[in-house]
């Protein structure tokens, strides 16, 4: 093994240890008594003491080693583990974690002087110390160990005879018996041992089996410990390869932490493996399986029982196989959650609060790419719980609260996703002072926060810049990044959701999707070529026989639209797209994919819909990177490739999402019209024949309802629709009104046009909260530049433009509502 | 330059080609590729390669040579790029040959075209020229000549 690759295995498992160390340290802190954890601590500081000095990383094992000399006090209960000895640990942690990653980019050390560190650790080592022995036990263990084990594996070696050989598989060796237990008791232990050995008469066989060296170094140690009894238990199994690996082992300082180490040892049966190998190992077994499928196909036409008997097994073994290689890629969301414990302790402290940090479900399993990818959102989570969920000890002492607060983490799995929950007893959210941020950030209207549901004002605290504001105001909630996390959790597919009681607490729920790999996608086809979308963007389907087709799709000044349930849907044809065979023959049903981007739903017309399957993206070569509206290619069930499609970037390349994302809650009549940009408008007359306009975007539905249908509840035109009680504005009134003029009889006024049988009416607004405006006469969609020709001269228009070559006022919908809810008030007291 | 080097040689038409033998991964017979649409004309579109998906490049296209004729035949020269396997489409597969230093001349000024920056020279045999082909240039099919216009 190379330099290298030594270094690098110290990395990564001195990596692993400092993340044990920083929640041993905090779990300790809590549990000042415990002492296996104390055991675990000085172990892991000793280990990455001895491998930093066989490295020859002096500073590294300089501080490793004041460290270590205080823990031995600790053990030796010659002084009493603190919070400033807490505090110390866990800074030469951070230390240590200092010089690695410069040991990880340059190779060296590095600059920092952790001598000041050093000695602030020495100074707690003496302090508090009832008598000052020099600490010079430090090398006991290991040499102990190395005493114990290696007469009685010579022994066992003498005894051994030199044509068996003896195998002690580590995954099968049962827990150690109690480090400290008589070695009498050790042959007790023989039984289960005993049931491990394999005999094999060929050592050269069992020679070339045996795996790189490096992998006895951790399974020496357990070994010769038993050897021992084994050998003299069953005189006919002996000699053991472990013997070549020996000197490696007694070499390696690891070697001093196997015996004692595995107290709650799990990681013993673990393996390293190259990510990438198991990249590759997944791609092989997707071959294999492609393969078993064109086997049992043909199978089918013999009828040689042998032949069909292997292809069922082949196709079990491949089907366990896959899942198993699958498996490999899972791992313990532990890995993540292990360092919170650390994080909650330094920010409660850094904010003079109590925290109690409960997480349960720490052996979830998830793949490990997204375990990386959880990382950051989780921090952020936490981070607003105890930075602005939990009170200090003061207020919740006010509040009838315990002192300490309590967060919780729970992760499980749910309907084939993992579940990720952080919830705190704090202060919860405020949503009244959500949305009074979010209207003075100007991310949502006033308007459109009064329409809002209690749920969907939570949700503000998701939007991009609603954290940007400045916490001066300090409203005990959350929002700081909370974008961020839920921009990271989409990423990955998944979700976020927030439920907060004023006063109790609020929880944090995210969804993530248990592996990235292999995702569920829809697959279409269309201009003769199959293409893969990723469920988790897809809405729904529609589909429209031929007949539907011709009425259903409309053209809007070009641009194809849909009427999906009163709203208007977009819509993107892929082969257009894509420039694959522009001709559509007419007169032939149409597929329908309703596709979300974000959260802009549009409609993608594909030629046919084939099926779900599971796929791996695999991502494009460079040839094709460029190419934005593919996220990747994948191998179909018939070994053919399909093209996945980026929904994302198919939207910002139909234009159905601008390459900015712009589109937040805001709605239209108040953002600044001053744009140029066009927009879809409504131009409709009013009774006195001024020519009004409303957007498009805003526009739910037109419709004609018989007068004989309106009705009237209070002061106000009311109308059934759709099962609900649709509120009916008059614009050309409701202007009058807010000019001050006709407002002594509504219900006079109201419907002075008798003349006609039905009145058109503008459905407006969203699902919620919607309007209908009666207006005089519908006179056209068009799409044109809105620019500001005139301020408004009466309440109820926003501004003045030129429209087609008319003035056309622009209407404050938001003032007529307002208007009517005033007018209904005053004759309800 | 007592070592001879290796290519590995192919033609498209009747001029014979040659990349570094440790250059090349495997020969592979042509199969039906997805086509990638708004891709570059020279890429051709995907093949999977035991369940590696790799890109295909008809070389011919991409050298400025006229489309190989309907029915022609072709097969795959499956290089090693920074950016994994890459496969080329030849018109016929040749011998490896080994060549000495001393065969090599740089390509003549009146070599035009986009061929010329894709091509780093050739060795004399005695019977042909053995034409070299930069093959990081080959594959980089983003930098060069993208467009399809």
């Amino acid at each position: 093994m190379s330099n290298n690759e030594i270094l690098r295995e110290f990395l990564l498992e001195t990596h692993e240890n400092l993340g044990l160390l920083d929640s041993d340290l905090v779990k300790l802190e809590v549990n000042p008594g415990e002492k296996s954890t104390l055991a675990e601590i000085f172990r892991t500081f000793h280990s990455v003491k001895g491998t930093a000095g066989f490295m020859g990383l002096v500073k590294l094992q300089t501080v490793a080693h004041s460290a270590e000399n205080l823990l031995s006090r600790l053990r030796a209960e010659e002084i009493c583990f603190t919070p400033p000895i807490a505090t110390a640990l866990l800074r030469v942690v951070d230390a240590i974690r200092e010089i690695l990653s410069n040991v990880e980019a340059t190779g060296g050390e590095g600059t920092g002087d952790y001598t000041a560190l050093a000695a602030e650790v020495d100074r707690l080592r003496e302090t508090g110390a009832a008598d000052s022995k020099p600490s010079v036990v430090l090398q006991t263990p290991i040499a102990n160990v190395i005493n114990d084990g290696m007469p009685s594996a010579r022994a066992a070696l003498q005894a051994a005879d030199d044509d068996r050989t003896l195998f002690v598989s580590k995954s099968l060796i049962a827990p150690p018996p109690e480090p400290q237990a008589p070695r009498s008791e050790g042959t007790t232990e023989l039984a289960p041992a005993a049931a491990l050995v394999l005999e094999t008469p060929d050592v050269a066989a069992a020679a070339d089996s045996v795996p790189a060296p490096r992998d006895f170094a951790a399974l020496a140690a357990p070994a010769p410990d038993r050897s021992a009894p084994v050998a003299a238990a069953l005189p006919v199994a002996a000699a053991l390869p472990v013997a070549d690996a020996l000197p490696v082992a007694a070499a390696l300082p690891v070697a001093g932490e196997t015996p004692e180490t595995r107290l709650g040892g799990v990681t013993d049966a673990a393996i390293r493996v190259d990510v990438g190998l198991l990249d590759k190992l997944m791609t092989l077994v997707g071959e294999l399986v492609l393969a078993r499928n064109q086997i049992l196909q043909h199978s089918d036409t013999y009828e040689d029982s042998g032949l069909l008997g292997a292809v069922q097994r082949l196709n079990l073994l491949t089907t366990e196989l896959q899942a198993s290689v699958m498996k490999t890629r899972m791992q313990p969301i532990g890995n993540v959650l292990n360092k919170f414990p650390r994080i909650v302790r330094d920010l409660s402290l850094a904010c003079g609060k109590k925290v109690r940090f409960d997480m349960e479900g720490r052996d979830t399993e998830l793949d490990k790419s997204l375990i990386e990818a959880i990382r950051d959102p989780l921090t952020h989570m936490i981070r607003n719980a105890v930075d602005h969920g939990i009170e200090p000890p003061e207020v919740r002492r006010a509040n009838g609260k315990p002192d300490e607060g309590r967060l919780r983490m729970l992760a499980f799995h749910e309907g084939g996703k993992v579940i990720i929950e952080v919830s705190d007893d704090g202060a919860g959210i405020d949503v009244m002072k959500v949305r009074d941020k979010a209207i003075a950030a100007k991310l949502i209207t006033a308007e459109a926060a009064a329409r809002m549901s209690r749920q969907e004002l939570l949700r503000l605290v998701f939007l991009p810049g609603f954290s940007t504001t400045d916490r001066v105001t300090q409203f005990s909630g959350r929002g700081v990044g909370m974008d961020v996390v839920r921009t990271n959790m989409e990423k990955i597919g998944g979700a976020v959701e927030i439920e907060s009681t004023l006063g109790e607490g609020t929880t944090v729920r995210t969804k993530i999707p248990l592996t990235l790999a292999i995702i569920p996608a829809l697959i279409v086809s269309s201009g003769g070529e199959r293409f893969a979308i990723p469920q988790a963007s897809l809405l729904e389907l529609v589909w429209l026989d031929p007949e539907q087709a011709q009425r259903g799709i409309e053209w809007l000044h070009g641009a194809p639209v849909y009427r999906l349930r009163g709203a208007l849907l977009p819509l993107v044809f892929l082969d257009e797209q894509l420039q694959l065979s522009a001709a559509r023959p007419e007169g032939v049903d149409i597929n329908i994919v309703v596709l979300q981007a974000d959260d802009r739903p549009f409609g993608l017309v594909v030629d046919a819909i084939r099926d779900t399957e599971e796929i791996v993206v695999k991502p494009l070569q460079k040839q094709l990177k460029g190419i934005a509206v593919f996220a990747g290619a994948a191998i179909m069930g018939d070994g053919r490739i399909a093209l996945v499609l980026d929904i994302a970037g198919l939207a910002q390349q139909a234009s159905v999402i601008a390459g900015a994302k712009n589109r937040t809650l805001t709605e239209e009549p108040d953002s600044s019209p001053a744009a140029e940009e066009t927009q879809p408008l409504l131009l409709f007359a009013t009774r006195g024949g001024g020519q009004m306009a409303i957007p498009l975007s805003q526009v739910a539905r037109l419709e004609e309802f018989p007068r004989s249908n309106l009705e009237w509840l209070g002061e106000n035109q009311v109308v059934q629709y759709r099962g609900d009680i649709l509120l009916l504005i008059d614009v050309a009134e409701g202007m009058q009104h807010l000019a001050g003029r006709g407002a002594a009889t509504p219900a006079a006024s109201a419907a002075p046009d008798q003349s006609t049988e039905t009145i058109p009416v503008v459905v407006y607004g969203s699902n919620e909260e919607r309007v209908g405006l009666i207006v005089g006469r519908i006179l056209d969609i068009v799409n044109e530049p809105v620019t500001v020709q005139a301020r408004a001269n009466r309440p109820g228009a926003l501004f003045t433009s030129i429209v087609q070559d008319k003035v056309t006022e622009f209407v404050d919908v938001a003032a007529l509502v307002r208007q009517a809810q005033r007018g209904a008030e005053p004759s309800t007291n | 330059m007592a070592t001879p080097q290796q290519f590995c040689t192919f033609y498209l038409g009747e001029q014979c080609y040659g990349l570094d033998v440790l250059q090349v991964q495997e020969i592979v017979r042509s199969q039906p590729p997805t086509r990638v649409p708004l891709a570059p004309p020279m890429v051709l579109g995907l093949i999977n390669l035991r369940g590696q998906i790799v890109t295909a490049i008809d070389l011919r296209r991409r050298l400025g040579l006229p489309e190989r004729s309907e029915g022609g035949e072709s097969v795959n020269v499956v290089v090693q790029t920074d950016d994994g396997a890459v496969s080329l489409l030849v018109d016929e597969i040749g011998d490896v040959l080994g060549v000495t230093h001393q065969q090599f001349e740089r390509p003549p000024e009146t070599l035009r075209g986009v061929a010329r920056e894709l091509i780093r020279g050739a060795y004399k045999l005695p019977d042909r020229l053995l034409v070299i082909l930069d093959l990081e240039k080959i594959v980089s099919v983003t930098e060069t000549a993208n467009s399809p216009a």
